[in-house]
Parts: C-alpha cells; structure tokens; sequence
C-alpha cells in the first residue's frame, strides 16, 4: 500500500523511531547471543572481565580450540543457508508436496529435517573437510571455540533422553490440544446459544486459574492412583505420577481454554455461507466441517498450534511436579545442572544445556514466522 | 447447529476441562479444609542403667507414630476446619504486626510477602508491557517492509524463549561479575552486586517480564494496526488532527479491544508469576504466589509434601485472581452477549 504524501512522516520522527527499534533489538537479542558466546568458551574466557576475552576466547585458542577465517566463513555461510532455506523454501516446499489434509504433518516434517540436515552439516559433514582444508592450507585459528561443553550435555550426560521426553510431551500436547480444540472451537463459533456462551466464560475462568493450583490437585491422586483406580480397572491401574501421558492429558485440558478461544475467533471469520453450501450438498456437519471448514482453517491451526507447542515445550511447573527422574523433559532437567553448578565448567554446561533448548525455538520461529503474524492479522485478532 | 451435534462437537474439549480443571479445583477445595498426619501413639518404654548389682530401671512413655502390620506408618485425615488457611495467612501475627505498624515483621510471614510482591509485580508491569507492545507496533509499522522479517523475527524471540531459560540467561549476565553488573559498575562507579538485596532482584524481574511479555503484546497490535482504516486516518488529518490526536483519537480506539485482551492475559500470566524465581533464583529474598505452593507441594527434607497447605495456599491464589479479574470479565461479558 503506498503511503499517501500528506501521511508521509517527518525525518525526525523516522530516526527516533529507527533509532528506538535498533535500541530494542540489541536489548532482545542479546542475552540469548551472550549465552550463546559464552556456551561454546572454555570457562577462563566464558567468565572472562573483559567482554572482548569472551567474545574472542584467546584462553579457547590457546588450548588449540579455535576456528580459522574459513571456519568462520563456513559457519556463516551455513548459518545464512539455514535461514535463507527456512524463510524462502521450506513453505513452498510444504505447499507443493504435502496434500493440503495432512499439512500439520508436513511442516513438522520439514521442520524436524531442516533442524537434522543444520546438525549434520554444521557437526558431522563439514568438521572433518574444513580441518583438512585448513591443514592443507596452513590457515591459523583466530577466534577461540570449543563444542566440548555440548558434547558433555548430549552425551555423557544424556540430554537427549530428557530431549526425546520433551518431544513426546510437546508434540502429544500440540496434536491434541489442536483435534479437540477445533471442534469445540468450531461449534462454538457457529452456535449463539447461551450453554456456548457460557462454556466461553468459565474456560476464560479457567484460563487464569494459577497451574499450581491443579498441580495441587492431580498430585495425592496421581501418586495414589494405582490404588485408586485398582477397585475399577483391576491389578492393571497405573501409576500416573510420572507417566508422560498423564502430563500431556494434564497440559492439554490446561491448555483448551486459550485454544478454544483463538480458534473460535479464526472460524468466526469464514464465512457460515460456506458450511451451508456444503450442507445443502448434502454433506453432514462433522463432513462439512472436515472437508469444507478445515482446509480453509490452516492459517488458524498453524498459529494456535505454536501457542500449543510453546507451552508445552516450555513448561517448567507441572512437568518437574507431576514426572519423575526416568521421564524428566528438558526444562527441569537444566535445574539439575545448575543444583550442581560447583565448578566453573558446570556453569558453562548449564550454559550449553540452555542454549540447546532454544534452539529449536529458534529454528521453530524462523520458520512459522511469517504464518504468525499473517495468521493473527487474518484470525484472531478481528474476532 | 441443532444441540447434540454442538454438544457432540464440544464434548471432547468440555470433558477434558471438567476433568483436569474443574475437579481438581473441587477436591482442593475439599483439600485445604482436611489434614493427613500420622496416628501418633504412646508407646512405653523400660530404659535401664547398668549398674552393680542393682540395675535401676524406670519406665518412660513416648509419643511415636503409629505402625501397621507392614510396618508403614498409619496416617489419618482429619477434618481441621479453616485451620490450613490460618496456618498459611498466620492471621494473629498478622494483625499484631498490622497493629504495631511493623512491616518488616509483617513481611516475614511468607504468605503476605509473596502476595505484596506478586501485586506490585503484575500492576508495574501491565502499563509497561502494553506501552512497550504498542511503540514497537507502531515503529515496526513505520518500517520499510524489507526490513520488517528480520525485526519482527528478532522481536519475537524473547516471547518464544523458554522463561526459565530466558530468566536463567539474564541471571548469568549480573550474577556476581557477570558482564552487565561489570558494565553497570563501570558507568556509575560503585560496587553494584545485584543479587544481594530484593529491590534490585525485583527489578531485574520486572525487566526479564516486560522482556519477555511485550513481544505477545507487539504481535497482537501489529496484526491490528493493519487493519486500522486509512480512509478513518485521511478524514481525521483533513479536520486538522496532528499526528498525535490521530494516534489518541482514532488509531488506540480502533485497537481498544485488543488493549483489553492483552491487559487481560498480561494479568492472568503476570499474577502467577512463578518462572522468574525458579530462573533467576530469587526464592532466598523474593517469592511469589505460586512459587508458595509450589514450595509446599515439593517434597522436603523428610520427603512429606505439605498438600493441605498447599491446597489452601492455592484457594487463597484463586481467590485473588478472581477479583482482579472481575471488571475485566464483567466487560467481557457484556463484548460477548452483545454479540450473541
């Protein structure tokens, strides 16, 4: 839309409101970049006085672990290629090879290969060519790095068994919360009664209800749940005091209230003419809303979705409260690192294990951002 | 829509709300008015002195809890009345401490402490984050639209971090010599430790919320602000409005409902503010509500969780928000049957 001369803005209200936006960003993004730098230092430099010893790590590089001016080329180039890939491709990938039904899965695909083909790149393929190149060519290391502290995280500490943990919890919580959550969504966007109105009300109830109070109330029944229920289901009632599925049941119902209302909103906006056609063709409401609605609805599924998969993937509350040692998502499993921040390189550990969290944030944002900001101006907030 | 094919279409989500929202609120209602403790018992005991021919014996009674066939120890339930609840609020030491004027005392009781705290949180940031949320809206609007991906995709990654982390990594930039408390102490000059005293542990919590709180804010006024009416904002300018009376006049009225939702959901989460101290690790000098029962519920020393304090401590948290929450769901309310 071209901005008409009369609106067009004064200079000194464009360099004030540049000059905010540039102060904002580097306020934004640079705690996560800090940690970042920090995570891959030996702990001398991590912990270093001076910000430029920990931006460079000369201690890093004097324990040989360093990168030289092609390595940090490469890890650019690799770092650009991602982005670019993530914003550029990927939704036109998902659009062309994935039948419009099954789309949720697509973008999980594409998300889950675009993170494994950043790892494979960035860990096992380019290492090894680089270290020859570099040798080939006698190039020395100028900037100190080290991935010691991740190697320790992922593996000797078996972060990726909390890793894989969070997964099956987020990924249950998202796929629920989004099949219950559309069908309540949808009925209540197409009925004015008073019972829906009412549901309404008492889920905005239940949305502010603080999680520890639920958490107070599942924890005795959970720990004694294989008593409780053995009078109905016999010697086969569970324990549901650490079992995954607990908590994604637990995280979903804690979830549903803010789903019903965002997608309520989405399905407010397509038009009701568009069910009545498909009724009048003869299709039931639950075909007309899966074969009618629900193609018309992705942009709404895929934003709540994200709220879905967000609060599941960060939840620290009910996750430490309600699941035990053996099944701990990687959100409380970072609070055994820092309980056990001793040493210095604990700290930088801990450091990594964070920095691995976000991560996949990061990635996620990079590619759903523009179906964010898309989807809200569509959706949810005309309703 | 006929009602069994609405309540067919409901009754998945409904189900899962009744079971995992609405009745657990029921049983902690139950709860907090119960208390399990163990069934103590008196035992009697012949302890004897060693001695020379005569050894003196006398018999003792101790109080110890009571063990069954198993050899666990039997517990009971008893009904306690509002006595979890005084345990909680310490109603006596609070008015002598209310009387006396003495707030320092008054802060020791955990309970008032995290309430006043949790209060001054939510009411400090509410007016920052939506002012936050709208100036960035509106820069990020005036932007050339090249430039709006990579600012929005910056924005938003505070919002999307997990809050512990995003806690924990602004505890490790002033924590001891961190590199802001280095930076700090290099622009005024003094010793600045800002872990040492709960003013300052305050702020740096208020600072990470607003962080983290006015990305949701920014996203849901921008998508707004594209809808806002160009001709409305023409029309506005031709009857001589400066650019500032149309921002007030028409611009903030158009967005006036997404306002009200941000506000609304900035004080749901804001009121159970709970990842900051875990993050930052402030429960030495500053707790919240929800922090409170949470404390509770984990296992202590001995392994016991304290579920009936937990439970009124809890109902004590409901309760607030629910006031806080009155005028605004009376609006919503009204928005909502206006519409039916």
């Amino acid at each position: 839309m071209a901005v008409s001369r009369a609106l067009r803005q004064p200079l000194s209200l464009r360099v004030t409101s540049a000059a905010f936006l540039t102060l904002w960003c580097l306020i934004a993004a640079f705690p996560i970049f800090w940690i970042t730098v920090m995570s891959v230092k030996l702990p001398l430099d991590a912990f270093a006085s001076s910000p430029w010893e920990v931006l460079f790590g000369p201690a890093t590089l004097a324990a040989g672990k360093g990168l030289t001016l092609l390595d940090i080329a490469a890890s650019l180039g690799l770092l650009w290629a991602t982005a670019w890939v993530a914003m550029r491709h990927v939704p036109l990938w998902v659009a062309r090879f994935t039948p419009p039904n099954v789309i949720a899965l697509g973008w999980l695909v594409a998300a889950a290969v675009l993170g494994l083909g950043f790892v494979l790149m960035g860990f096992v393929i380019l290492p090894p060519i680089l270290i020859w190149i570099n040798s080939a060519l006698g190039l020395p290391a100028v900037l100190g790095l080290t991935t010691q502290h991740y190697r320790a995280v992922w593996v000797e500490n078996a972060f990726w068994h909390n890793f894989l943990n969070s997964m099956k919890v987020t990924l249950g919580v998202t796929a629920i919360s989004l099949t219950v959550g559309t069908l309540a969504g949808y009925a209540l966007a197409r009925s004015g009664s008073k019972l829906a109105f009412w549901i309404l009300i008492i889920a905005l109830v239940f949305r502010a209800l603080p999680h520890s109070v639920l958490v107070t109330g599942y924890l005795p029944l959970f720990i004694n749940s294989a008593v409780l229920l053995r009078p109905i289901l016999g010697d086969a009632a569970p324990t549901l005091y650490g079992q995954p599925l607990a908590v994604i049941a637990v995280l979903v119902a804690i979830n549903q209230p803010f789903t019903i209302w965002m997608l309520r909103s989405f399905f407010h906006n397509i038009p009701a003419d568009l069910d009545e056609a498909a009724r009048v063709d003869g299709c039931t409401h639950f075909q007309a809303f899966r074969w009618v609605i629900m193609p018309v609805m992705w942009p709404g599924v895929i934003t709540t979705g994200l709220f879905s998969f967000l609060l599941g993937y960060n939840d620290y509350l009910v996750t430490s409260l309600l699941l035990d040692a053996s099944n701990q998502t990687m959100v409380p499993a970072i609070a055994g690192f820092f309980n056990r921040e001793t040493t210095m390189t604990d700290q930088v550990e801990a450091i990594a294990a964070a920095v691995s969290i976000t991560a996949p944030l990061f990635l996620l944002v990079m590619v759903f951002q523009r179906q964010i900001v898309s989807g809200l101006t569509a959706g949810a907030v005309k309703g | 829509m006929k009602f069994k094919t609405f309540a067919a279409f409901v009754a998945p989500s409904v189900l899962m709300m009744l079971i995992f929202i609405a009745v657990p609120l029921l049983l902690v209602f139950g709860e907090s008015f119960y208390r399990t403790s163990p069934v103590m018992e008196v035992v009697e005991f012949e302890s004897c002195t060693p001695g020379f021919g005569t050894q003196t014996c006398k018999t003792d009674t101790k109080i110890s809890p009571a063990l069954d066939a198993a050899g666990k120890v039997v517990l009971q339930t008893d009904f306690v009345g509002i006595e979890n609840y005084a345990d909680v609020v310490e109603p006596q030491k609070f008015w002598t401490d209310l009387k006396a004027l003495d707030w320092a005392q008054l802060m020791d009781i955990d309970f008032w402490r995290a309430l006043r705290f949790t209060l001054t949180f939510t009411f400090i940031t509410l007016p920052l984050v939506l002012g936050l949320g709208l100036a960035l809206a509106l820069a990020v609007n005036n932007l050339t639209r090249s430039l709006r991906g990579p600012v929005i995709f910056i924005t938003l990654l505070p919002f999307i971090i997990t809050p512990v982390i995003g806690a924990l990594s602004i505890r490790w930039l002033f924590v001891g010599e961190g590199i802001l408390t280095r930076a700090l102490e290099a622009l005024s000059g003094t010793d600045i430790a800002m872990f040492a005293q709960s003013w300052t542990i305050e702020l740096l919590m208020m600072f990470y919320r607003v962080w983290s709180s006015a990305p949701f804010a920014f996203v849901i006024f921008y998508a707004g602000l594209q809808g806002v009416n160009q001709d409305a904002v023409e029309a506005a300018m031709i009857d001589g409005a400066s650019r500032w009376q149309r921002l007030r006049f028409v611009v903030i009225p158009y967005l006036m409902p997404l306002i009200v939702f941000v506000a609304l959901i900035h004080l749901m989460d804001a009121y159970r503010v709970f990842d900051e101290v875990v993050g930052l690790r402030t429960q030495g000098h500053v707790i919240s509500l929800q922090y409170l029962t949470y404390d509770f519920l984990m296992p202590d020393d001995a392994g016991n969780r304290s579920v009936s304090r937990a439970a009124a401590s809890s109902m004590l948290t409901m309760i607030g928000i629910v006031i806080l929450l009155i005028p605004m769901l009376r609006r919503t309310w009204a928005d909502q049957k206006g519409r039916a």
